[in-house]
């Protein structure tokens, strides 16, 4: 028990974190909205953690999924329809469907030519939802309402939308370390390692990582409707190559290993980027040299940090100097 | 003489201009060892892979156990009952021994379209894929990770592997490659046994093991069968001794 424990703990303790959050004096209207903002892109990057550290699938079109469930919520509410019950299966439907088409195509390629026909079908995406001028086109879509639940409006609460947003964080982070232990888990993780070994003993790996596609698909979307819900404004900027970039970023810095890991990245850029902006003009510019930086010195990503300092500790510590002596 | 298991009939693979495979025919019969043997470079594991499916020959057909599989991929002739082992070992290596072998007998248990219960705790899987262990000699090591077992143990979890599929045929690349003297004795008592309750095509470099093991033996030259025969046809055949055993291998 305590060794599946401490392997989660940071991303639990992140969690916590974010539950007490509200009432350490991060309770107000902007620290709230931020906090939303990193649990849903933590949302979506712990789904393309799940393809990327599960099944080894690098995927760099997964803004798309999200943009397709903002862009669900949008549509109906330019229709008029603002009742989650319908909005939100709507939105994860729509983006699963992207996936299943999508990664049915995509799959039959692998290594760098995955990374780019996702970039590409991730481009098309962005371009369509740029070409909806009903929608707003280029310069985006604002929300009339948000999303109603059997006709309250509960989501306009700050607090309600804070909890809500945690919750399903937490179950999608529970619900993919199930499924990475699972007996489908243990094929996605067998394909990833030595795909020539799945197929010797009987698996051929295709449906079930795209089984796995249309999964973490369906909670980009699902990540995308609450985007559309915390900004209350949509653009096709949300399906741009650079989103799905920054969500692979989130990944890679929060580390591969553990899906939890996608969960620190995100927040941890979500806060970077909000503090960098706010000191200079040209920010982004220092992101790549971190990741440049992360990628030398914590190559297990944040979550992997502190074992690795405790190993330098000890590897440092005069006790083993003289041990070794 | 009961119908074989396995049965080539004129196969044939070139790459470019070379030929590879030059009307191979031959048969595996149930419980049966049959060997192939020749230089490197004769075509052994190319012949291996067209089997197994992972190549597909230019001519030919491969009937296994009454079907024709010479269609059928990889992984299906590996449902049906067809493991292989391969040259150069295959395993998972950030997997532990149990769950590489855990894998095999899950490939053949229902479903894996199972998506929230631990797959670790799995008695039955688990229960199977310690008996293979065991069968080949790895069960102390049944927790430790894949990768950081030793080379001849690598080979005994290759083994495990495709014992734990319950194959009828089994497919076996050079073994015994790099293998030490005692490992080597172990491997060979293994197979010893495994022979009653399977098929074996057995590719070996290792003369000893082979004369030991092999019911028949067939030898590939450039891609072709210059003779199958027992142990001591094959020992005493002019062609084979000049071809390939060499005078003093004999002697
Ligand atoms: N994919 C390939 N493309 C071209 N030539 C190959 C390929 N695979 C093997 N060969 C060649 O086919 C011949 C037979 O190889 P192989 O079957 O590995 O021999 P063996 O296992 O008997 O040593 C060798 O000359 C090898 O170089
Ligand atoms: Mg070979």
């Amino acid at each position: 028990m305590t060794a599946p424990f401490r392997k989660h703990a940071l991303a639990l303790a992140t969690l916590l974190a974010l539950a007490a959050a509200p009432f350490l004096g991060f309770g107000d209207g902007f620290a709230l909205s931020l906090l939303a903002r990193a649990m849903i892109l933590g949302m979506a990057a712990v789904s393309l953690s799940l393809l990327v550290g599960g099944a080894g699938l690098v995927s760099l079109g997964h803004a798309a999924t999200m943009g397709i469930g903002a862009y669900t919520v949008v549509a109906f509410d330019a229709a008029g329809v603002s009742e989650g019950l319908i909005v939100f299966p709507a939105a994860i439907a729509a983006a699963a469907a992207y996936a299943l088409v999508t990664g049915a195509v995509s799959l039959r390629t692998s290594g760098v030519h995955f990374i780019m026909i996702t970039l590409a079908f991730g481009q098309m995406a962005f371009f369509t939802t740029s070409s909806f001028s009903s929608l707003g086109g280029d310069d985006g879509y604002t929300l009339y309402a948000r999303t109603e639940w059997l006709g309250t409006r509960i989501l306009d609460n700050r607090l309600t939308f804070h909890f809500l947003c945690l919750g399903l964080l937490a179950l999608v982070w529970v619900g993919g370390n199930l499924l990475l232990g699972s007996r489908f888990g243990r094929v996605l993780r067998a394909a990833r390692e030595n795909p020539q070994r799945a197929l010797a003993v009987g698996f051929q790996p295709y449906p079930y990582r795209l089984v796995a596609y249309v999964m973490a698909g369906a909670v980009g979307g699902l990540a995308g409707a609450l985007l559309a819900n915390a900004t209350e404004f949509v653009s096709p900027a949300l399906l741009s190559w650079t989103r799905s970039g920054e969500l692979l970023f989130m990944v890679i810095l929060g580390g591969v290993g553990q899906i939890g890991g996608a969960i620190l990245g995100a927040l941890a850029i979500v806060l970077l980027e909000e503090s960098l902006s706010h000191l200079m003009v040209y920010w982004r510019l220092v992101f790549g040299p971190l990741l440049v930086l992360s990628v030398l010195f914590l190559p297990d990503g944040l979550v992997g940090a502190p074992l690795r300092l405790r190993a330098a500790i000890r590897f440092a510590s005069p006790k083993r100097r003289n041990a070794d002596a | 003489m009961p119908d074989p298991l396995l049965e080539l009939r004129g196969l044939s693979k070139n790459f470019g201009a070379l030929t590879v495979t030059s009307d191979v025919s031959l048969t595996v019969l149930p419980g049966e060892i049959h060997a192939i043997i020749g230089p490197n470079g004769a075509g052994k594991t190319t012949l291996i892979h067209q089997i197994s499916g992972t190549l597909r020959p230019d001519r030919g057909t491969i009937r296994f156990a009454g079907q024709d599989v010479t269609a059928l991929p990889f992984e299906r002739r590996a449902r049906l009952g067809l493991a292989r082992s391969f040259q150069i070992t295959s395993i998972v290596p950030g997997f532990t021994a149990l769950e590489n072998v855990a894998l095999a007998v899950q490939a053949r248990s229902g479903s894996s379209f199972r998506f929230l219960r631990p797959v670790a705790n799995e008695k039955a899987l688990n229960e199977e894929a310690r008996a293979a262990l065991d069968t080949v000699g790895l069960g102390r090591v049944a927790d430790r990770g894949a990768a950081a077992l030793s080379h001849g143990e690598k080979r005994q979890l290759e083994l495990a592997i495709a014992i734990a599929m319950n194959p009828r045929l089994l497919l076996l690349d050079e073994p015994l490659a790099g293998a030490g003297p005692e490992e080597t004795e172990r491997l060979i008592g293994i197979l010893r046994e495994l022979r009653s309750r399977y098929g074996i095509l057995l590719v070996e470099h290792d003369m000893q093991a082979v004369f030991a093991l092999a019911d028949r033996i067939s030898v590939l030259v450039y891609g072709r069968v210059i003779v199958t025969g027992t142990v001591d046809e094959i020992r005493d055949h002019p062609e084979v001794r000049t071809a390939y055993l060499g005078e003093d291998a004999l002697a």
